[in-house]
């Protein structure tokens, strides 16, 4: 604690001591903020790691040659590659005419984008039953056409969409009004067609938002557990994703397994969180110069 | 749809709003509509009698309720941590604001199955808490640790951006007219920074209502107990009881709507008093 405080110290010096708390008290704060952080968000990472390892490396590596935990990769893999275009597609489309046109109805519309955040991911994998389900609306058809969505990789693609939806779109709407569109006119003025305008001016200012959307939608794809496991009917080495298959082998006891599958899913939410952050950082910088 | 002056020089207005328009109305509203219907195929009375089944209503009451002290813990926890990390420079913060997003990122499953290592009564932190007769994993109370973990960046990242925006000379104007610093914080910080914790903690109980993943595991699933509202919603799909999913659904995304209502409005009351200020 000693050696906290005289760290601190000179720091603090600069800031007026009328406007800030006493060093005490800051001291307090950070302590009980660290403790927090700590056992909410360290631990549980630590504890994924140790218990991967806790049979050893053989256990680890044995868990991925495995065909049913190879599988599951491939699916979290295969189902991201098509979620994650088609919402970046999407989102780039809805943020250009928000963020570009004014009309009515417009915050409506940004309501409506955002509201699979607000679906519990079961009632996600729940609508998707009602209307490709046996008893739903194309079950029938379905059926007799002999194709399988509920209970097969369509579903657990539709389901990923949906669940991801608003990510890259959420984070470009705020972007790109706050960036304003002079350039853009400037552009269409000198003769740009659209495409030209987005590839050479519209691009290049928004591309780390657009990289913090990505990531962040690409993290909740691979990492979505709810709303696939309504959808998915846990076939083994056909229908399960790295999260539902962590939820197999745990359930079957099998825990140093499940936590190996676990700690790769980590590792991605810790790589993410680290391209996340730098994407912030990035497009924070990039919007102060386009203001300027 | 007038786009006005606009429109004149900017292209795409038809085709970027009309493959939004498309996109979202075969994505969401579509299958969102199945459910509406169906819930209002099995007509009223099995709405209320699914509703009312004391099962149901036990794991609605845990869903909500436990949801409910979760959010509130970050309300507390998520402030201190957002005036924390917004005002105080010490080393090591812009790895703790960083970490920030974690549950954000980490697959629930994975946050699901270490919590309940950690809390089982063989776990790290269940094992001390033992000799006490304190038990987390399979209760209530391992519900409300994966919520807090959930809800946590909420909080902070509503509040942090306040805080931050908060003008240094209101404060230094306090300090000047003779007030100490708790005063200046209960008169002049709080009264500005109140709206974005109410409306952090809001957005907080919201997620925290439908969260499945990371509760799954520690809740132990317990009928009428440890029971949440979507688990109830896989059982009656299991059932082929659709109905009674879909009544269980709709109850879940009215409570949704209702607490995305009230975010919205805090929201805009917050930015109509900064735009005043």
């Amino acid at each position: 604690m000693a050696g906290a405080i005289a760290l601190l110290k000179p720091r603090m010096a600069a800031r007026r001591a009328a406007t800030s708390e006493s060093l005490v008290i800051k001291v307090i704060f950070i302590t009980i903020v660290l403790a927090f952080f700590a056992l909410f968000l360290v631990l549980p990472l630590v504890v994924v790691f140790q218990e991967a390892f806790s049979k050893g490396l053989t256990v680890f590596l044995k868990t991925f040659e495995d065909r049913a935990t190879a599988h599951a990769v491939w699916l979290t893999l295969l189902v991201a590659a098509i979620a994650v275009p088609l919402n970046t597609i999407f989102g780039v489309t809805a943020a250009w005419g928000i963020s570009r046109f004014r009309f009515r109805g417009r915050s409506f519309l940004i309501t409506l984008i955002d509201l699979p955040l607000w679906i519990s991911p079961v009632v996600g994998g729940l609508i998707y039953v009602l209307v490709f389900g046996a008893q739903g609306w194309l079950g029938p058809w379905l059926q007799a056409n002999d194709i399988r969505v509920i209970f097969a990789i369509p579903g657990i693609v539709l389901v990923t969409v949906f669940v991801t939806f608003p990510f890259v779109a959420r984070g470009l709407i705020p972007l790109m009004q706050a960036q304003g569109a002079r350039e853009e006119e400037a552009a269409a003025t000198l003769g740009a067609n659209g495409w030209q305008m987005f590839m050479r001016v519209t691009l290049p200012k928004i591309k780390w938002g657009l990289l913090y959307g990505v990531i962040l939608c690409n993290a909740r794809a691979m990492g979505e557990f709810g709303a696939v496991s309504v959808v998915s009917g846990h076939i083994r080495g056909k229908t399960n994703t790295m999260p539902l298959h962590i939820e197999i082998l745990y359930n079957e006891y099998h825990f140093a397994s499940a936590f190996a599958v676990a700690s790769v899913l980590a590792l991605l939410a810790l790589l993410s969180l680290a391209i996340k952050t730098f994407a912030e950082w990035q497009s924070a910088r990039q919007l102060r110069q386009t203001n300027m | 749809m007038a786009a006005k002056h606009l429109r004149k020089v900017l292209p795409g207005f038809g085709l970027t709003i009309g493959w939004t328009l498309i996109y979202l109305t075969l994505i969401v509203l579509i299958p969102l509509s199945a459910l509406f219907l169906k819930t209002a195929s099995g007509g009223w009375e099995h709405i209320w009698g699914t509703v009312t089944e004391p099962r149901v209503l036990a794991s609605l009451r845990v869903s909500f309720g436990v949801s409910l002290a979760a959010a509130l813990c970050n309300g507390f926890f998520g402030v201190l941590a957002a005036w924390v990390l917004a005002r105080y420079e010490f080393p090591g913060r812009k790895l703790l604001d960083a970490m920030v997003d974690l549950p954000f990122a980490l697959p629930t499953a994975v946050a699901g199955i270490a919590l309940t290592a950690i809390y089982a009564p063989n776990g790290m932190i269940g094992s001390l808490l033992m000799p006490y007769d304190i038990k987390v994993a399979y209760t209530q109370l391992g519900i409300f640790i994966a919520l807090v973990f959930i809800g946590l960046p909420f909080v902070v990242r509503t509040v942090q951006p306040v805080i931050q925006d908060l003008s240094a000379e209101v404060e230094e104007a306090a300090a000047t007219l003779g007030a100490g610093r708790w005063q200046t914080f209960q008169r002049i910080i709080f009264p500005a920074v109140l709206p974005s914790i109410l409306t952090g903690t809001t957005l907080a109980y919201g997620r925290a209502v439908g969260e499945f993943g990371s509760v799954v595991f520690i809740a132990g699933n317990i009928p009428g107990k440890t029971e949440i509202a979507p688990l109830l919603i896989i059982t009656k799909l299991e059932q082929y009881d659709y109905t009674g999913a879909a009544a269980i659904g709709f109850v879940m995304l009215v409570g949704a709507f209702v607490i995305l209502l009230v975010s919205n409005g805090l929201q805009s009351w917050d930015n109509k008093r900064r735009g005043l200020a």
